[in-house]
């Protein structure tokens, strides 16, 4: 959405201009110093380089340690350029059913071996991860639309760092529950969305292999990149054929997967529609299952916070990875008597992010994954404003070709608007005040998601109190969007159950007996 | 006529006051919305008492007795919660007679067999009891981040949590699925179809020690006519089921899928086992916590 055509349309969207110093010295009323990028200065372009990628034309399905060349094929596109990039073989029902018998296979063998020996599979694996971390961050940044210094910095590094926290968790997992007994499940089917493909492999992967499982992985039909290069590393390694096995598609593959009645375990992250259907198509099955859905994160500012760390935060609560992150801070609950400041910081603030190519390491905001979440991206703020919100959107130029939108905020929002109900999964930010503690809490609470909440306070008995009241599974105090291997994450509500990261994180892909 | 309560006491011309079993919601005893009541008969065939037989509307309002008492509960500090379910076996073992002569009289248990399920879920709750303040310890962390910031994980009440607790063991088995859930600040709603009187003179214990009143809702009934409504109803927020997982469990989780509930099935053994160690059993006081992680930042 340009800013042209928006405001034609829609008299209530105000554009975000970059701030000249004159401009600054006029809003200086509001107490806010100008950060004077403004157009002071052009940035040079900063472009990685694509060369390393080591694309091949097609990538198979990955089964019993070898790529299948067989099956329909589809393509993947940079959703930046709209390039194709190569094309993937999907996995059919017999193809599904194949990689779960190679992981059956390769059940007996892989459980069987003594934890210190998957743990140095797992280590290599981080390893070699880190060793390839610039070729990886390449192909992650092509095939998704995310800035080059997100997946060099923190997709990539998480990724490895997964692998080698659960490394050490593979010859200590009876001390992981006290008085307990534990055994592996058996044979996991993993589902993994687009928004942060290798990481979301190494979430699901890591765990289950030190637990002593195996796996049948299928990345989202849009990223299916990294996941393959993580296959190549596999046979690289020389892990034991069958133990990890990616199969690729869309639905069709997704419900063959979470169907087949050879698993003894699913484990989806995506959406809670999504969520649901496979609970319901699970019921009766005893498949065991774990979900990490949707949210709709709160993101609190009291006036006692230290207001600009606040304004870094919520730009990284609802900006970072174009906020297609489903823990996303998407609802900022400003306490009434810092408002203006707050969002005269935040308007500031917002003129200086850099969005366009995702390779250059200059960029702060990429490409959205596909069209179809541009689109939705667009629908949603569209119904923002007729019902009655106020947009405020960066003033930028997009590129042309790619999947882009610029970063956005909503004021004017009241609980009952859409965009402060639903999941957006992209750059669109809503603003709402408090005037109380107990208020902040229940509009925060007034959600039926429950995967993550900011809290800002400098107060530190308040900041603990209001943490211990959010109904979310991972509460950041003065910060937003941290994440780490030995953190548990998940969700309350229909955000999901079950954790990743962590000692809770193995709970999942174990059979814990008292 | 004899005395339904006590078929040993001679009558001797004077009537005893027979006792009317009604339901526990909110800390009252209540009785049906429905007016619909089951005949319950001691284990020789004959009459015992009529039980409430609870109706949709009776499940709704203890999901509101359960939902209102839940900030009271979960929000106490854990030591006063264990101080609170301690005292059910003080309560439990000052009206030792009466239960044993219900298992007696409702499960058709022996003397001893009446006297050792006795034992064992007193002895079970004081376990559970005292795991409040501990579980948190024993199962939560500090975790290790590698960034600058204090990062813990605690446990937190999942929220209202339904019990459709064991048919095979009338006492062994409601305080071994009920325990684990109000241990660690949840509050329950229970449907019992087997033994109801042996329920109802349970919540009696309950409100006798030191409950707030909705912590625990004792509805009577059959499970099929609350099962649809246990399933879907939009606050209750997990279900632990125990029983032979079949066409009722399947129906169960289905309907839970709705809103992404927490449904645990557990199969019912037979009855002496649920006396053994083996029944007693941390897990299931995980399946009723949420893992809350919080981070804060160190530095100047």
């Amino acid at each position: 959405m340009t800013k042209e055509s928006t405001s034609a349309k829609f008299p209530l969207v105000h554009p975000i201009e970059p701030l000249s110093p004159a401009a600054s010295r006029e809003e200086s009323g509001q107490g806010v110093k100008d950060l004077l990028f403004g157009d002071l200065w052009e940035y040079a372009p900063a472009p990685e380089s694509s060369e390393v990628s080591g694309a091949r034309d097609h990538y198979g399905n990955f089964i019993e340690g070898q790529f299948e060349d067989g099956g329909e094929r589809f393509a993947s596109h940079n959703p930046a350029t709209e390039e194709l990039l190569f094309e993937v073989s999907t996995a059919d029902e017999a193809c599904v059913d194949r990689a779960v018998t190679a992981a059956r296979r390769a059940l007996p063998r892989w459980s069987g071996l003594p934890g210190v020996e998957r743990g140095k599979f797992l280590y290599r694996l981080g390893r070699v991860i880190q060793e390839r971390s610039r070729e990886l961050a390449v192909c992650e940044t092509l095939d998704n639309g995310k800035p080059i210094k997100e997946s060099r910095d923190v997709d990539v590094p998480l990724a490895a760092a997964h692998f080698l926290y659960y490394a050490g968790w593979a010859d200590k997992l009876t001390y992981a529950f006290p008085g307990a007994k534990v055994a592996p499940l058996g044979v996991v089917g993993q589902v993994i969305p687009w928004n942060f493909p290798l990481l979301m492999a190494a979430w699901k992967i890591a765990p289950a292999l030190a637990a002593g499982n195996t796996v049948v992985l299928k990345p989202a039909p849009t990223t299916p990149w990294t996941a393959s290069r993580l296959a190549e590393i596999l046979q690289e390694i020389e892990l034991p054929p069958g133990v990890v096995n990616i199969v690729h598609g869309a639905d069709a593959t997704g419900r063959a997967l979470v169907g087949h009645s050879g698993l003894d375990k699913v484990s989806f992250t995506g959406s809670t529609e999504v969520g649901k259907e496979i609970q319901r198509k699970l019921a009766g099955t005893g498949t065991r299952l774990t979900l990490e859905l949707g949210g709709k994160g709160a993101n609190v500012i009291f006036e006692d916070a230290p207001l600009d760390q606040a304004v870094e935060g919520i730009v990284q609560g609802i900006y970072f990875n174009q906020g297609q992150v489903c823990c996303a801070g998407s609802r900022l609950l400003v306490q009434e008597s810092v408002h203006d400041l707050v969002l005269a910081k935040l308007r500031q603030r917002v003129a200086t992010l850099r969005v366009g190519d995702p390779m250059d390491k200059n960029t702060d905001v990429g490409a959205l994954n596909s069209a179809e979440q541009r689109d939705k991206v667009q629908r949603l703020s569209e119904i923002g404003l007729q019902e009655g919100a106020s947009m405020h959107q960066l003033a930028c130029d997009l590129p042309e070709k790619g999947y882009f939108f610029a970063p956005t905020y909503f004021t004017e929002v009241s609980a009952s608007h859409r965009i402060a109900r639903e999941e957006i999964f992209g750059p669109v930010l809503t603003v709402q005040t408090f005037r109380t503690v107990k208020e902040a809490v229940d509009l925060a609470n007034n959600t039926r998601y429950g995967l993550s909440a900011g809290v800002w306070s400098d107060k530190g008995s308040k900041l603990f109190q209001v943490a211990g009241a959010m109904r979310a599974g991972v509460v950041w105090g003065n910060s937003f969007n941290q994440f780490d291997p030995g953190s548990p994450f998940g969700g309350y509500q229909e955000s999901g159950f079950g954790r990743e990261g962590g000692r809770h994180g193995l709970r999942p892909y174990l059979e814990v007996r008292s | 006529m004899s005395d339904p309560q006590n078929p040993e006491s001679p009558s001797q011309g004077r009537q005893p006051v027979a006792k009317t079993y009604k339901m526990f919601v909110g800390g009252q005893f209540v009785r049906s919305e429905g007016g619909k009541v089951l005949r319950q008969e001691n284990s020789q065939g004959e009459f015992l008492a009529n039980t409430v037989r609870a109706s949709r509307k009776d499940l709704r309002d203890a999901v509101v007795g359960a939902r209102k008492a839940l900030g009271g509960w979960s929000g106490r500090g854990a030591f006063q919660r264990s101080q609170v379910m301690y005292r059910v076996c003080e309560v439990l073992e000052s009206r030792r007679e009466l239960f044993e002569q219900s298992l007696q009289r409702v499960a058709g248990m022996s003397r001893e067999q009446a006297q050792q399920e006795l034992d064992v879920a007193i002895d079970r709750w004081f376990w559970y009891s005292g795991w409040c303040d501990k579980f948190a310890q024993v199962s939560g962390s500090v975790n290790p981040v590698a960034t600058p910031f204090f990062n813990f994980t605690l446990p937190e009440a999942v929220g209202v949590v339904a019990l459709l607790p064991s048919a095979r063991s009338p006492l062994a088995g409601l305080v071994s699925g009920l325990a684990p859930i109000v241990a660690v600040g949840n509050t329950a709603v229970v449907v019992v179809e087997q033994a109801p009187t042996l329920a109802v003179e349970f919540a009696e214990v309950i409100a006798a020690s030191d409950f707030p009143g909705g912590v625990v809702q004792i509805l009577t009934g059959q499970r099929k006519d609350l099962l649809e409504t246990v399933g879907s109803h939009a606050d209750v927020d997990a279900i632990q089921w125990f029983g032979s997982p079949g066409q009722e469990s399947a129906n169960l989780e289905t309907l839970a899928s709705d809103r992404v509930k927490r449904v645990h099935l557990h199969r019912d053994p037979e009855p002496e086992a649920w006396l053994e160690d083996s029944m007693q059993r941390l897990d299931w006081i995980d399946q009723c916590v949420e893992w809350k992680t919080a981070w804060h930042p160190r530095g100047i």
